[in-house]
């Protein structure tokens, strides 16, 4: 299993480099060296040598990918496409554009992120994995239908629908919890548990859906009718048998975003004024921080990356036959 | 009257046990359903079972009622309001709730110049001069300095010129000002003295800050008195190489040597080790001259009244060495230690927290002294309660808290609820805000009235316009004939696109039309007949009126379109309207844009594209028509006439004068005025640089925004002014009425709990009935 582990995390390498690359010529495409200076520098009396200047000392003054004026190896290597990501591979993610210390933020701004998305992940692992259950347990059944039609209600509903009735409903009308901010410590429980119950109710119909599909295909199998025949009560066939045989679809769909729930939600924290890496993302994205988008999307390949790897060993511990070589 | 919170909590949960009662009603519905096969798995079974539980729960309601009371306990932390997002210390404390939407990105008063990062540096640093927090028009008066600054002219030899001489005659202008003695900075580490009175965290390594996590970590703070020198020294940081000053290249143009004195430190700067201290005092700037402790002079070239008001800016505002000194210090970087990120002043106000993800905290200076409160304004303030603290010391409010609030629905949401002492109106709100008055005027509705909540209203000085640009062949012209045309496209359009209905359908009426680049407020604006465009509008009955489209077509037959069709061509006329990307709410207002210039019959082409290829198209004059804005740095005409010089034209200088209009009378006519002192001759001049650009029509004057803002009962002393940021000194807090409508607004609402659960058992009872008959049933099947 180590060799696997291994090769695969040299795997890995290509598809960062792919991915620092894609992301490097979507941005750039999108602005150049000048327009990121103009950004940083304001709208008025903005002369061309402050934005020299600036590009100059943020190494945005050197060509995107190919250096015609130097020599040999340095044609690519003094570039800022090589300057810039070369470091990344260290996890040294520089500064952002006002010479903020990009690790430093990332490291105080995961947490936020991460008291929402672990509740949010856990509880509704939990929430749609038994409602999955209870409607194959009444499948065919009224419960079983109304359920469904339920489930795809809440498909069909934007997510930013249940931010802002929420906030509405619970907040401004019941006056239950603080409509949006955040505090350190224990004093955080009051303003997460809103976004908390938005993010398990948002995603409740498709999840639902998807397990109850997956238990469906399950229920049919020769090793169900077994135990039934046996006079195992339904909920231990349920439970005990059904659920441990679907769990290598389960473990697809969920340990592969562990990793990532560093990296918060982008919606979520901006409308409760959560200070996490989503709302970080969006920030930079809006005043075209690159050391930040970058540093970001590089982050999130990895975790990404990081998490299929978790999956392939979750298999192992869900199924003895699944070997990893 | 403050609830107790027993009370309260109980008598809800009396109200949401009370929704139990309803179990009798749902038998019946049930039994309903029952017979008419409706439902297939409530049988008897599970209303036998409801109705055991009914009375169970009856029989057992206070052990329920402490059961539900614990989440609600937990929720409220043992308060009576539990959607407070402030800890509950600070209830009836001194504060200022206040939010901000954008992090600011620079705190150093060399770099900071939006209005998102003034907001804090404004009540941190103290510039020279300030505006009088009460009179109009803004008038100027001394912050730091003792009295306003000393103005001298000289010629080419130095030789002093008589106050009132004509800007061609001077060389160079001196100011001299003079500062007030015994003001002190706010506590800071890098003032910090040990007992021999050597600086005590000036001489750090890596090592020592390891543990430091914040400038509150530092044991020991000091302070020291302002003197001229920290004013000369920040005046030396507008060209320091490491820093990007918006207006070093305005100002270089201005004070003497500041341009060469850039090279110098950049030069001195390579030489040294990175991000080493780069020591300002050791090299002298021409153009600034310390006369002793409270006196300098800054020498500028020629005669440029408007200078005075950069004084009232940041970018003037003393910054001590020690704290330039102490930010340098190895690994203070990394720890994000720097003056752009803790600031250090002798305002009234000190930042101790700065979390700009989610919090920053001002805090009153404890050696802030010196200020008071004015006791002169215009003839309302009087009446409207704002000398009530004349003569008072300031500033006011202990504490200033900034909250992050992204997005406006949180953030209107909040301030209703109490959490936010003032709050701007967005569109969503305005309705639920304002209303109209029969006679046009806007009002605060009845249920803001109700709760206490006071409208301030205020034309910015600001303009909003649609440019043409003056290259482009067709609304532009190249030859004499061809410019005279496009001069009466342009006139026939300015009266075709209709702003006051721009402003009533898109803006709520928060504008007013402009009838030229001055807004309300600023020198050379006149009110009535006599400020307005005669090119677009005629004056009729005592009112303004726009001039008929009849009017406009005319003179688009006379500019060559009779009928919006070329006469040279034979082909509909069509222009090109470059705007920035536009979301989907916004194609409403293109949709209206073309309907303006299809009164005209011309067919509006609408090219939206990006901000930044927005301003390339902008700065290469590739676009024809293009939207556009500008707020003043100071309340001056010559900050709006500039926009239209034609040395500052945007193609050929990379300057503000976006349609890149070029007309010599109207240049010869600037260059005279912006050098002259306030007075009627100024202003006749103004009014004739007006009267060329209404006649030449190279912007469609737009509107000016009306600013709405919101204020509850217990925030006092507000007057807004657009032009000044340091005004938080004077508003005052009434903390205990703050408090009293905060509980009265936000009694929690339980009941929504108590029926959550009812649902919950009712829907739990059905499936296990079922489970259980569907479990007996198998068993059956089975046997």
């Amino acid at each position: 299993m180590l060799n696997y582990i291994i090769r695969r995390l040299f795997y890995a390498i290509p598809i960062l480099v792919g991915v620092n690359l894609i992301t490097f010529a979507l941005f750039f495409v999108v602005n150049t060296p000048d327009d990121m200076a103009r950004m940083h520098l304001g709208t008025k009396h903005v002369t061309e040598e402050a934005i020299w200047k600036w590009k100059q000392e943020h190494g945005y003054n050197k060509p995107l990918l190919y250096n015609n004026v130097a020599y040999g190896i340095e044609k690519f290597t003094d570039t800022i496409f090589f300057e810039k990501s070369v470091s990344m591979f260290a996890f040294d993610f520089g500064r952002a554009d006002d010479g903020r210390d990009i690790a430093h933020e990332i490291q105080s701004r995961m947490w936020p992120s991460l008291a929402i998305a672990l509740p949010v992940f856990l509880l509704g692992l939990l929430a749609y994995i038994t409602f999955a259950l209870i409607m194959v347990f009444f499948r065919a059944t009224y419960i079983d239908f109304w359920g469904i039609v339920l489930c795809v209600m809440l498909m069909s509903i934007s997510s930013l629908f249940y931010i802002i009735a929420g906030q509405f409903l619970i907040g401004k009308l019941w006056h239950l919890v603080p409509i949006s901010g955040y505090a350190s410590g224990l004093d955080a429980t009051r303003f997460l548990l809103l976004p908390i119950i938005v993010g398990i109710i948002s995603s409740a119909g498709a999840n639902t859906r998807w397990y109850r599909t997956l238990f469906l295909e399950e229920i049919n199998k020769e090793y169900v009718r077994t135990a039934r025949a046996k006079g195992l009560s339904e909920n231990i066939v349920l439970f005990r048998h059904v659920l441990k045989n679907a769990m290598i679809p389960i473990l697809t769909g969920a340990v592969v975003v562990i990793p990532l729930l560093f990296l918060g939600g982008l919606i979520t924290e901006s409308f409760f004024g959560i200070p996490g890496l989503g709302s970080y993302t969006i920030d930079a994205i809006q005043s075209q921080d690159f050391a930040v988008v970058r540093a970001m999307v590089f982050l999130g390949s990895l975790l990404y990356i990081t998490g299929l790897v978790l999956t392939d060993i979750s298999y192992t511990f869900a199924d003895p036959r699944v070997r990893l070589e | 009257m403050i609830r107790q919170p027993e009370t309260t909590i109980f008598s809800y949960l009396q109200y949401s046990f009370e929704s139990l009662y309803i179990a009798p009603m749902l038998f019946n519905l049930s039994q309903l359903f029952m017979k008419r096969n409706w439902i297939r798995v409530i049988d008897a079974n599970y209303l036998s079972v409801l109705a055991g539980f009914y009375l169970k729960m009856k029989l057992n309601k206070i052990i329920c009622q402490i059961s539900l009371l614990m989440p609600c306990l937990i929720l409220s932390g043992c308060s009576d309001v539990w959607n407070n997002p402030y800890p509950d210390s600070d209830s009836g404390k001194n504060i200022l709730y206040n939010a901000f939407a954008e992090r600011p990105k620079h705190l150093d008063p060399v770099q900071s110049y939006s209005s998102n990062e003034i907001l804090f540096t404004a009540q941190i640093y103290q510039p020279p001069l300030q505006y009088h927090f009460l009179k109009r028009p803004l008038t100027l008066i001394p912050q730091t300095a003792s009295k306003m600054p000393v103005v001298s002219y000289q010629d080419d030899n130095g030789v002093q010129l008589p106050p009132n001489s004509a800007g061609a005659h001077v060389a160079y202008s001196v100011y001299e000002i003079t500062i007030r003695s015994g003001i002190f900075y706010q506590p800071h580490p890098a003032f910090a003295q040990d007992k021999h009175q050597h600086l005590l965290y000036h001489a750090l390594t890596r090592q020592d800050i390891q543990t430091v996590q914040k400038i509150s970590d530092f044991e020991h703070t000091g302070t020291r008195e302002l003197i001229a020198d920290d004013f000369i020294y920040q005046i030396k940081r507008l060209a320091h190489p490491r820093l990007h000053s918006p207006i070093f290249g305005l100002m270089a143009d201005y004070i003497i040597g500041l341009r060469e004195y850039a090279e110098t430190l950049r030069d001195q700067d390579k030489t040294q080790p990175q991000n080493s201290f780069l020591d300002l005092r050791k090299f002298p700037l021409a153009g600034v001259e310390r006369i002793d402790d409270y006196t300098y002079r800054i020498r500028i070239k020629g005669k440029y009244p408007q200078f005075i008001y950069w004084l009232t800016m940041a970018f003037f505002a003393p910054v001590p060495w020690e704290a330039d000194h102490f930010f340098s210090q190895p690994g203070m970087a990394e720890k994000n230690f720097t003056l752009d990120w803790y600031p250090v002043g002798t305002g009234p106000y000190m930042l101790t927290e700065n979390n700009p993800n989610q919090i920053m905290v001002l805090e009153r200076n404890p050696n802030f002294k010196g200020e008071y409160y004015p006791d002169e304004g215009m003839p309302e303030d009087m009446e409207n309660g704002l000398l009530r603290d004349a003569g008072k010391a300031l500033p006011f409010i202990d504490k200033i808290i900034f909250s992050r609030e992204k997005e406006s629905i949180p953030y209107w949401n909040k301030f209703l609820q109490g959490y936010y002492d003032a709050s701007s109106i967005g569109s969503d709100s305005f309705d639920q805000a304002v209303q109209i008055t029969g006679q046009g005027e806007a009002a605060i509705t009845e249920e803001m009235e109700a709760q206490g909540i006071r409208l301030g209203t205020e034309v910015a000085p600001s303009t909003y316009y649609m440019g043409f640009n003056m290259l482009d062949p067709v609304v532009g012209g190249r030859t004499p004939e061809e410019k005279a045309a496009a001069r009466k496209l342009r006139q026939a359009i300015s009266i075709a696109v209709n702003y006051e209905e721009f402003l009533t359908i898109f803006a709520n009426g928060r504008g007013i039309a402009a009838q030229g680049p001055i807004p309300p407020g600023i020198e050379g604006y006149h009110e009535g007949e006599a400020g307005i465009n005669p090119i677009s509008y005629e004056w009729h009955n005592g009112e303004v009126r726009r001039k008929s489209i009849k009017q406009a077509q005319a003179l688009l037959a006379e500019a060559g379109y009779p009928g919006g069709i070329s006469r040279r061509t034979g082909k509909p006329l069509v222009l090109y309207y470059d705007v920035t990307a536009r979301s989907a709410d916004d194609r409403s207002i293109m949709d209206w844009m073309r309907m303006q210039f299809q009164k005209l019959n011309i067919q509006l082409v609408v090219r939206s594209t990006d901000y930044n290829r927005f301003q390339d198209k902008i700065r290469k004059g590739n676009a024809q028509i293009f939207e556009w804005g500008w707020n003043a740095d100071y309340p001056d005409p010559e900050n709006f006439l500039f926009l239209l010089y034609g040395p500052q034209r945007k193609v050929d200088n990379s300057g503000e004068n976006a349609a890149n209009y070029d007309n010599a009378e109207y240049n010869r006519l600037f260059e005279q005025m912006k050098n002259m002192e306030h007075g009627p001759e100024r202003i006749q001049i103004i009014d004739r640089m007006v009267a060329i650009l209404r006649e030449d029509a190279p912007w469609l004057w737009g509107y000016h925004p009306k600013i709405f803002a919101l204020y509850h009962a217990w925030y006092q002393n507000v007057k807004p002014n657009r032009m000044a940021y340091n005004t938080i000194k004077y508003y005052r807090i009434n903390p205990e009425l703050r408090d009293q409508k905060r509980h009265e607004w936000n009694t929690p609402v339980v009941w929504p709990i108590g029926i959550g659960i009812v649902l919950l058992i009712i829907i739990l009872f059905p499936a296990r009935a079922a489970y259980r008959r569907k479990e007996q049933h198998r068993i059956l099947k089975n046997r």
